[in-house]
């Protein structure tokens, strides 16, 4: 560290750890609710009857079950292949707008990226409906898939540049220099920098896509659901307790999830 | 070299000539399934609507005309400026910046704390953030509503504490949809802050301390600067959303106001059923929204060529 | 039963080649699984079942191309008259309909489907409000609770999101006609709404129970199935018969145009018709079924709730869907509302 006397850790603010904390408490706070009424005895989310598992075991066994079962695997399969492709898309785009210089056509491509983050919702769910339906695409996880991939391309792209942005292209060209191809310079200097920018990017994909409700519920098939459009009206109208405890089984898979993708980092480093 | 798009120091060319084939997935996908939808919806907004939903085929200005001139409750009053959907823009605006800025001050140093840790401990602080979206918004939204009401557990809990003596009565107002666009919306602001600042290199920090620079000089000269990128890909990101968000707004605030995106629902899947109002609200949206980020994106430019 | 045996038959006959398949498009929140599973069981006919949560964003997907992907919808009563006028629905013969006969009289000649030739009764019930008594313990039949409320209730109430429902009751309130085009009534029914809002804490159809159960709202429009509900749930209310009287509305079951699986439709069309299903389905949804000889087979607390049997001489009133030039004023109205 250099500053001479100061000791300044400048890589610390007085305050940030404590609005993260804060910020992870609001996070959740309403989740916690979510989880402790998953356990309630009653149907009601205002009054507390009881300790009890009885809904966890509607999930599994309930009338409903296979069609909630069926409505998470759709939304899982659905939010990964769209949050992927939709990565891969803006990785893509990313790179032609900031390494490959000026060409025609750039600000309608910066302005078509940002496209389906400016259209309200309810238009591009009638609009699409109407397209597909008069190309004659008949609505199925197909076209599902279709709109989720188109309206996640923003949402990769926005951190992917970002993080591109702050990349200068001294160390390609470094490696040009050492005779190395495009490709490669892509492959193992450009790629790896952009690590964070990409994995961010996913996440925000993977989540929207996870998320949509009402271009889903216009564009699915007769009989196909999502989760969202399998538990909307279960919510409307006030959570069941059966909708919190598949939500809560959902939390429960993905802090699997982060555990599981710690542990990974940890015996990474070790062997590194 | 000037990067039309957001651009800063990126104006590289390396993979020059590849842009047609890096962009056609792009150009493609939303082209094809985004773009040609909504020129249809661009056409709708200059025909004549049909009763109850759909359009008719013929040339009229009608959905302007309705959006920018008052003719009275029963049409027929001389025309003057109408500011009910000029309101109902403004308001959305508002409220939707408010909660840019709300998530920028609460996301930039929750992004910041996460980019200083080493690399494992920020996969999971990320994951950490994100979790929660894994629950839809609806039930977000909804438990939201549970924890803020008059009877709910965060007055109690203050009540119990003796804090405050009546509940503060969140519920049902802006400051509530507020709440709840921050809680929509926040990762869109916490990763590309966080995908920028990891990016950053702490030797021009201590060159600045080397100048006696006082940390919060540091933060406002050096790295906000360098950061920007994120932030403004971060901006973009809660801003425009919120500015069509309805679940919040009709969960939290009660619904007594129409927003933008409920005024336009409400065209689409309302007793209105004005497909060609809905179509126009929308464009002049987006168009709203479109210079502001072209001119954003032109600003770049210059900045880069100057 | 044994004419129902009989029409399946022929439905399974007709179409054999296929499987059997039924796709729903109904409210959401509005059917029990194990009614679609017994009708399977009984049928071999599989249901699909999809959900929207209005009228009019059922005729909006409709339009934007939906129409041909559903056997059944189930619109309420003036939306079976917009469907119909609009071409949206498919007619059947009375003879492909052999428990038609046990439909109630009072609603076998409907206005919106005159001789039920495309559409039979699911459920109905009536819309007004209901109070929390613990609040307010005064008279609350009338529509003055929500227009002019008293003290104890002003700014505690909910008021549904929905145009038709809010302006119906206000009507009723003033004593004007619906689809008025008298400028002077119009006009008052503008003012009576904007002056109310300010009592009114929010807006909303889908949360109009919750509100009540969890006491955000003391009092709030609310449809007497879902009054009841929120009452079973414990919450201290009464929902209301007012003198100006109460919104009555019918859902219906209705064939529609270019069914993908026209025999299955009327298959289960039939199936809800009868008294022991159309019971099912109204403990579930605790409104009314329309059809003869259900009370037998219902819960004893739904058969006598309250909110299903309106004091006698209660006036009912449908919501009426107004012609086009009539409708942009009540639209106007609506926009200038919530602005």
């Amino acid at each position: 560290m250099s500053g001479g006397m100061k000791q300044l850790d400048l890589r610390r603010f007085p305050g940030f750890f404590a609005i993260t904390l804060a910020c992870v408490a609001v996070l959740y706070a309403p989740l916690m609710v979510v989880a402790v009424y998953s356990v309630n005895e009653s149907t009601s989310i205002t009054r507390w009857g009881g300790f009890s598992l009885a809904w966890y075991a509607d999930v599994f066994t309930g009338p409903e079950s296979p069609k909630f079962q069926r409505a998470a695997m759709n939304s899982i399969i659905i939010a990964v292949l769209a949050g992927t492709g939709a990565t891969i898309i803006a990785t893509s785009a990313a790179v032609a707008m900031h390494r490959a210089g000026r060409f025609r056509a750039k600000t309608a491509t910066f302005a078509l990226i940002n496209l389906p983050l400016m259209v309200p919702e309810v238009v591009t769910a009638v609009a699409s409906l109407i397209f597909f339906t008069a190309i004659g695409f008949s609505g199925g996880i197909g076209t599902i898939l279709l709109a989720h991939l188109t309206f996640c391309i923003p949402f990769a792209y926005l951190p992917i540049a970002a993080r591109m942005q702050s990349i200068s292209d001294s160390y390609e060209q470094a490696a040009m220099d050492l005779y190395a191809t495009p490709r490669e310079a892509f492959r193992l200097i450009l790629l790896p920098l952009m690590r964070p920018g990409i994995f961010s990017g996913f996440l925000l994909a993977f989540i929207i896509s996870l998320d949509d409700f009402l271009i889903t519920n216009f564009v699915k098939g007769a009989g196909v659901e999502t989760l969202p459009t399998a538990i909307f009206g279960a919510v409307k109208q006030g959570i069941k307790p059966n909708i919190m405890a598949i939500s809560t089984l959902m939390l429960g898979v993905s802090v699997a999830f982060v555990t599981l993708s710690w542990l990974i980092g940890r015996s990474g480093q070790k062997t590194q | 070299m000037a990067a039309m798009a957001p651009g800063g120091a990126s104006g590289s060319d390396i993979y020059k000539g590849n842009a047609v084939k890096l962009l056609l997935p792009t150009w493609l996908v939303i082209g094809v399934f985004l773009l040609i939808p909504v020129m249809l919806m661009a056409v709708y907004s200059f025909l004549t609507k049909e009763f109850r939903g759909g359009v008719i085929w013929e040339f009229t200005l009608t959905a302007y005309d309705q959006f920018f001139l008052n003719r009275g409750l029963f049409g027929d009053d001389p025309a003057s400026i109408e500011w009910t959907y000029i309101g109902i823009f403004w308001r959305s605006i508002w409220q939707a910046g408010l909660a840019t800025i709300l998530c920028l001050l609460i996301g930039f140093p929750t992004a910041w704390f996460i980019a200083t840790r080493d690399a494992r401990m920020r996969t999971v602080w990320l994951l950490i953030v994100t979790v929660p979206y894994w629950v839809n918004l609806l039930i977000r939204t909804v438990s939201m509503k549970f924890l803020i009401r008059d009877e709910g557990p965060l007055n109690a809990a203050l009540m119990w504490s003796g804090i405050i003596d009546a509940p503060l009565g969140i519920i049902n107002t802006n400051l509530a949809v507020q709440l709840g666009l921050f809680y929509s919306y926040l990762p869109f602001m916490v990763l590309p802050v966080y995908a920028a600042v990891e990016r950053y290199d702490f030797s021009l920090s201590e060159a600045a301390a080397d100048l006696y620079a006082s940390r919060w000089t540091i933060l406002r000269l050096v790295i906000l600067p360098v950061v920007k990128p994120g932030i403004i890909a971060g901006c973009i990101l809660v801003f425009v959303p919120s500015l069509g968000a309805f679940l919040a707004p009709d969960l939290l605030g009660g619904a007594k106001s129409f927003m933008i995106g409920s005024l336009i629902e409400e065209q689409f899947k309302g007793a209105a059923g004005n497909w060609p109002f809905g179509a126009a609200s929308a464009m002049i949206l987006m168009a709203i929204v479109m210079i502001v980020l072209l001119a954003y994106a032109r600003s770049q430019t210059r900045e880069t060529r100057t | 039963m044994n004419k129902f045996l009989a029409t399946s038959l022929v439905a399974l006959t007709a179409s054999a080649a296929q499987a059997q398949e039924l796709k729903l498009y109904n409210w959401f929140e509005y059917m029990p699984q194990e009614l679609l599973d017994a009708f399977t069981e009984e049928t071999g006919i599989a249901v699909t079942m999809d959900t929207y949560d209005s009228n009019e964003s059922l005729l909006a997907s409709l339009k934007a191309g939906k129409l041909g992907a559903y056997d059944i919808a189930v619109p309420g009563d003036y939306m079976v008259k917009i469907l119909a006028d609009e071409g949206m629905l498919d007619t059947f013969a009375p003879e492909e309909m052999p428990n038609l006969g046990n439909i109630e009289t009072q609603w076998l000649t409907v206005p919106f489907d005159e001789g039920r030739k495309s559409s039979v009764p699911y459920q109905w019930g009536s819309t007004s409000f209901a109070v929390n008594r613990e609040v307010f313990d005064g008279d609350i039949q009338d529509t003055a609770i929500i227009f002019d409320p008293p003290e104890e209730l002003a700014g505690k109430i909910n008021v549904l999101d929905t145009s038709g429902e809010l302006l119906t009751l206000a009507s009723m309130h003033l004593g004007i006609p619906q689809c008025t085009s008298d400028r002077e009534q119009l006009k008052a029914l503008n003012a009576l709404v904007t002056g109310a809002k300010p009592d009114w804490a929010s807006f909303g159809s889908d949360v109009a129970k919750d509100v009540l159960t969890s006491g955000d709202a003391a009092a709030g429009m609310i449809w007497s199935g879902f009054a009841a509900k929120a009452r079973g749930e414990g919450a201290p209310i009464e929902y209301a018969f007012p003198r100006q009287g109460v919104i009555v509305w019918m859902d219906n079951l209705a064939l529609l145009k270019d069914a993908p699986n026209r025999d299955s439709a009327l298959a289960f069309m039939n199936f809800m018709l009868e008294p022991e299903n159309a019971a099912t389905l109204t403990n579930y949804a605790q409104y009314s079924a329309g059809v003869t000889g259900v009370t037998e087979f219902l819960d004893p607390e739904v058969a006598d709730s309250p909110e299903a049997n309106p004091p006698e001489g209660t006036k009912t009133v449908f919501v009426e869907a107004c012609p086009e030039d009539i409708q942009v004023m009540y639209d106007a109205i609506w926009t200038n509302l919530k602005k």
